[in-house]
């Protein structure tokens, strides 16, 4: 753990965490709503959006494009809830519909479009540069405390630390009436809660999470860390505090282990070159989902199992 | 240049996709109705994501072997044996654990999609590996595409449709109500099995036209632009196989025309635009005939009620309502009422007194169900039964 780790490892783990979690947070909800796919969606149609973005602006910088991202989401979450009321079609298809033209739409653009000479291709888009994100002007574990060195962070870290606070704050403030839509509508409608402004702002919330966190790591993880970590964690407990922090905890595992894995991994095992971070950190998900499905204690439906009578 | 590409004319290789593309959209589109019908589309998007990491393992495999790593038989052999992997995680999830199948589905796609990039990053770390091009599977590409290629993805297309032909009524049975399928004697889960299995060919088959990502839209977008057209299954599956074809067809012809119009986004878009259509225009289920009916069923109500308040007297101020009788002779410009105008008033008033008294009688319960205000009642009882229900309505006399 010496300089080094701090130079090229420290910045991107801790990035990966922040994507990890801000993602995993709403993706509780979104799980227990029946709506994970949500994240697959949004996911995929950021493309089109910060390729519009860049098309308009002539740059690749961070804002513009992540704007754009945000208003293809809500683009594509309209055109969702427009198909699936009009043609009166499952949600399942609708989305499907949606964000597989939106995504050949921005392929389309990329290619259309001279991004030679920028970093722009939809490799960027699916795995992230999580790697590059290295923090130069450290010079060991004193530059914590150094002003002039904390200036130097990649941008993304604060902003995505940024993010991850608002979409726990965002979580604690609406904890209740969140909580309450998810598992009972009907009930929640009834006490005057505006049901459908919750479910849009979790969308939204979602949105501003996977855009957020594409930025920095693609959107690959981003798709993982919705589903993953709240999926193993729903087979660890029937409480939904008690499922938020399981999912918490597996998605810091997993973006810590499958950062060191892929950086390290393959130098313990004698190759030169590391792998995709964020392949492994999606990989490592998928293993503890797999180990929670075997052995999780509250793994079995309610109910599929002869309970003790 | 279009015209050339769309009749064929572009060279020997570049019509070989184009027929190849348009059997895999057939097909595709068939086979893709019948996930749509069952409620079950995405779980193609796990099917198709999950073949990435057999790509790369195939790759491994073969370069290991000493072989070609980039033969394409040996790539689907690889691709489909993940595929096949994946959809047993997803139903061992849906089955045995607690989630439901949409949190299955993303957890694989994106699960074995991480692993696939891990694996092509080894790849490419690979002495060998460095121009393997296997990114093309992402998205697809027709650029330097083998005849021996061209030939797999049409067979197989071919096969598909076949196959799809063949089950076609037991999948039909399957995708819409299960217990019955299994009471009639089915085994459903070969069945879906099956389903499952040809839809896992159309992904491997796909992967090099249009690429992993965007394989899933050629088996959801065409089902569901042909659910628009009709009611009826064997259609549905007729129709999608059509708009896949044409898909498929224009979508590689457009592209072959110029360099930077890759193949499967074009395809997607073509698809795209048919659903589009199919949305706005298409009878009965479609927009622009859902528009036509409300604005079609509003005249009928501002109609009716300026006819009864003609026929009661009352002046009519609200302005569709006068339009509406305008524009149908039944008022003067001034407001005053034609002589047709009067004649159907006064229809529409005894109509009104009848269905008031039809309403009050018990004798009557059963047509007094269908009163919605606006059908006459001529249309519901026999001319008996109206002189019968006449007779009541005249004014009783003082004995």
């Amino acid at each position: 753990m010496g300089e080094e780790f701090v130079v090229l490892s420290l910045a991107p783990i801790v990035i990966g965490i922040c994507a990890a979690v801000a993602c995993a947070i709403p993706g509780n909800f979104l799980l227990l709503r029946r709506q994970a796919l949500i994240g697959d969606a949004i996911s995929h149609v950021v493309l089109p959006g910060i390729v519009v973005a860049f098309l308009l602006t002539g740059v690749v910088s961070a804002w513009p494009m992540m704007l754009g991202a945000g208003a293809a989401a809500l683009v594509a979450v309209g055109l969702i809830e427009a198909i699936r009321r009009l043609g009166k079609i499952e949600p399942g298809a609708a989305m499907g519909v949606v964000f597989t033209a939106m995504f050949a739409g921005g392929v389309l653009l990329l290619e259309q479009s001279d991004t030679s000479s920028v970093h722009l291709d939809v490799e960027h888009a699916l795995y992230g540069n999580l790697e590059s994100l290295i923090w130069l002007d450290a010079v060991g574990w004193s530059s914590l405390w150094d002003i002039e060195a904390l200036r130097g962070l990649p941008p993304e870290l604060p902003r995505m630390a940024l993010t991850l606070a608002f979409v726990s704050v965002l979580t604690w403030v609406c904890w209740r009436p969140l909580k309450l839509s998810t598992f009972d509508e009907g009930f929640a409608r009834t006490m005057g809660l505006p049901v459908g402004a919750i479910g849009l702002a979790l969308v939204v919330v979602a949105a501003i999470a996977a855009v957020a966190a594409f930025d920095a790591v693609g959107s690959i993880i981003v798709i993982a860390m919705f589903i993953c970590p709240p999926a193993a964690a729903r087979m660890m407990t029937n409480g939904l505090e008690a499922q938020v922090a399981w999912s918490v905890l597996f998605a810091v595992i997993s973006a810590v282990l499958g950062y060191v894995l892929a950086g390290y991994g393959p130098l313990w095992l004698g190759f030169d070159d590391a792998v995709s971070a964020a392949g492994m950190i999606a990989t490592v998900s998928g293993v503890i989902l797999a180990l929670a499905a075997m052995f999780g204690p509250c793994r079995h439906r309610s109910g599929a199992r002869a309970e003790p009578s | 240049m279009i015209w050339d590409a769309l009749t064929l004319q572009l060279g020997y290789n570049a019509t070989l996709v184009t027929v190849g593309a348009a059997l895999l959209g057939m097909a595709a589109g068939a086979t893709g109705s019948f996930l749509f019908l069952g409620k079950r589309a995405l779980v193609s998007d796990a099917i198709s994501h999950a073949t990435l990491p057999g790509v790369a393992l195939a790759f491994v495999a073969m370069v290991a072997l000493g072989g070609d790593g980039r033969a394409l038989p040996g790539l689907l052999a690889g691709s489909a044996l993940s595929a096949a992997a994946g959809l047993l995680c997803v139903s061992a999830l849906t089955n045995r654990t607690r989630l439901s199948e949409d949190a299955a589905i993303g957890a694989v796609l994106s699960v074995f999609f991480g692993f696939g990039i891990v694996l092509l990053t080894v790849i490419q770390s690979m002495s060998s590996g460095r121009q393997a091009g296997l990114e093309s599977f992402l998205l697809g590409s027709t650029a330097g595409m083998l005849w021996q290629d061209a030939m797999v993805i049409a067979i197989g297309g071919a096969v598909v449709l076949a196959l799809v032909a063949l089950l076609r009524r037991p999948m039909t049975m399957v995708a819409f109500d299960r217990e019955f399928a299994a009471g009639a004697g089915m085994n459903v889960p070969r069945i879906e099995l099956a389903m499952m299995g040809l839809a896992l060919a159309i992904t491997v088959v796909g992967l090099k036209i249009v690429g992993l990502i965007l394989i899933v839209a050629l088996l959801i977008i065409p089902a569901v632009a042909a659910r628009f057209w009709t009611d009826r299954v064997g259609h549905v599956v007729i129709l999608a196989g059509l708009v896949g074809g044409v898909a498929g067809y224009c979508g590689t012809a457009l592209s072959a025309t110029a360099p930077a119009l890759p193949t499967g986004p074009i395809i997607v878009l073509v698809s795209f635009a048919l659903f589009a259509l199919s949305l706005v225009a298409a009878p009965n289920r479609g927009v622009l005939a859902a528009v036509l009916r409300h604005r079609r069923f509003q005249a009928r109500v501002h109609v009716r009620q300026g006819l009864l308040a003609l026929a009661q007297g009352q002046p009519i101020y609200e302005g569709l309502t006068l339009r509406l009788m305008r524009r149908r002779g039944l008022i003067r410009p001034d407001g005053v009422a034609t002589d047709q105008g009067q004649a159907q008033a006064a229809a529409a008033l005894r109509d009104e007194r009848r269905w008031q008294a039809l309403r009050s009688d018990p004798a009557h319960e059963e047509a007094a169900a269908s009163y919605d205000g606006l059908t006459p009642l001529d249309d519901i009882l026999t001319p008996d039964q109206l002189t019968a229900l006449d007779e009541g309505l005249r004014p009783k006399e003082v004995p």
